[in-house]
């Protein structure tokens, strides 16, 4: 399992967490979220800017 | 043809220039940066030195890297002279150069209330903050609102001595709730908080308030608040009032003319944050490309990067009438503001209440309907 940290906002995604919240599950993988998916804090979408791995 | 011309290549004129390029691969694209063009994260510059991030490490990709991806022209380290709206031109470094769309992204100057202080609004400015930390212990802070909170809590857990002076008497005095700010001041540790300081001035390191108590200081860093570059705008003779005024289009009183980002201002706010960009540069690239759809903001939290002390903020519109109603334990307060027939109007999270972010930000108005 691995975080991810948006490079705009430092949001950090956390694999091991998920986002129950938004209907992803915990144990969800970076890859295996739509890329739909904005980032909850800045509004950043998945297809605009890589998350680094941290 | 004509190239989009942006001006800025702060997160407001890349964004836009992305939104541009994706749904028009053809259009010429020009960009005008008064610094080197390389795209960084402003919301990352104040929470770098805790992160291990240095001023180059910041840098996300290059202006050419940028020029490449977007298949724009990008002149880096030169300033727009002038805007001559009806000649569709514009004068940049004493060029002129004609535009079929004009893009004025040209964000926000910090507020510069003493002279011999810091301030960091751009990278080479935290570059030369960075440098100038160097070999030093003590920071004074000017401002405990989002911008000088976040230093704060980035210098202080980097081992900083960190003093913070404000007129207010909390931290985010304009944005949360007593016990929010109670909570935030308590949870970060170390800081040594001024408040109701009115400072009398400011004169090599030491800091003298109002009522005769002094200061010293190795650095002071002032984050007193955002001034939108509005300037060349007015010049040119462009609607503007705090910022450069646009309708729900993103067009200036200008034709052919569009804002956005910190030094737009529309229906009254000004709103210096990465999410309105996010929602602005989709409708600002239709526009340009001869669409006419209107923005549209949702409730927008805004989120404090103050990892000692995480915390959330959406503030109710200026002129709101109810009243906080909050809930605090150890773990950390939850404030919300209803209106006067119980829907909420904003709201404030503090520690583990963060965490309801989401669900609560699904019951707040539109910031923009």
């Amino acid at each position: 399992m691995k975080k991810w940290q948006c490079v705009v906002c430092g949001f950090v995604y956390d694999e091991a967490v998920g986002m129950p919240e938004e209907g992803i599950a915990a144990g969800t993988k970076w890859g295996d979220i739509p890329e739909t998916w904005n980032c909850p804090d800045c509004g950043v979408a998945k297809s605009d800017f890589e998350m680094v791995e941290v | 043809m004509d190239p989009v011309v942006i001006v800025g290549s702060g997160l407001a004129g890349y964004q836009s220039a992305k939104e541009i390029r994706r749904l028009d691969r053809e259009v010429p694209l020009l960009l005008v940066s008064m610094d080197s063009g390389d795209f960084y994260s402003k919301p990352m510059l104040s929470n770098a030195f805790s992160a291990g991030k240095d001023p180059d490490s910041l840098v996300i990709k290059s202006a050419a890297q940028m020029a490449a991806e977007l298949d724009a022209e990008i002149r880096t380290d030169v300033r727009v002279d002038g805007i001559f709206p009806g000649d569709h031109e514009i004068s940049i470094g004493g060029e002129k150069l004609r535009y079929a769309r004009l893009v004025l992204a040209f964000g926000a100057d910090p507020l510069r209330l003493h002279a011999d202080a810091l301030s960091v609004n751009d990278l080479s400015g935290y570059a030369r903050f960075r440098k100038a930390l160097e070999g030093k212990k003590r920071v004074a802070i000017i401002g405990a609102g989002l911008v000088g909170c976040e230093f704060a809590d980035d210098l202080s857990s980097s081992g900083f001595e960190v003093d913070v002076f404000d007129i207010a008497n909390q931290p985010l005095g304009r944005l949360v709730t007593p016990e929010c700010g109670k909570w935030m001041e308590t949870a970060m540790k170390g800081i040594a908080w001024h408040w109701g300081a009115k400072i009398a001035k400011i004169e090599k390191g030491s800091i003298l308030l109002e009522d005769g108590s002094a200061f010293q200081a190795d650095i002071v860093l002032s984050a007193v608040g955002l001034k939108p570059r509005v300037g060349l705008a007015q010049d040119a003779g462009l609607e503007c009032a705090r910022g450069i005024l646009v309708n729900r289009r993103l067009e200036t009183s200008a034709r052919d003319v569009y804002a956005i980002g910190d030094c737009m201002e529309i229906e009254g706010q000004v709103l210096p944050f990465v999410m309105p960009i996010m929602h602005a540069s989709k409708i600002l690239a239709r526009n340009v490309l001869g669409e006419r759809e209107s923005l549209v903001y949702p409730a927008m939290p805004v989120v404090v990067k103050t990892p000692s002390c995480p915390a959330v903020v959406s503030p109710p519109k200026a002129g709101s009438k109810g009243a906080w109603h909050t809930e605090a334990d150890a773990e950390g307060v939850k404030s919300v503001f209803l209106g006067e027939d119980g829907k909420m109007l904003g709201f404030a999270l503090c520690g583990k209440a963060v965490s309801e972010k989401n669900l609560l930000a699904k019951e707040l108005p539109a910031v923009l309907s």
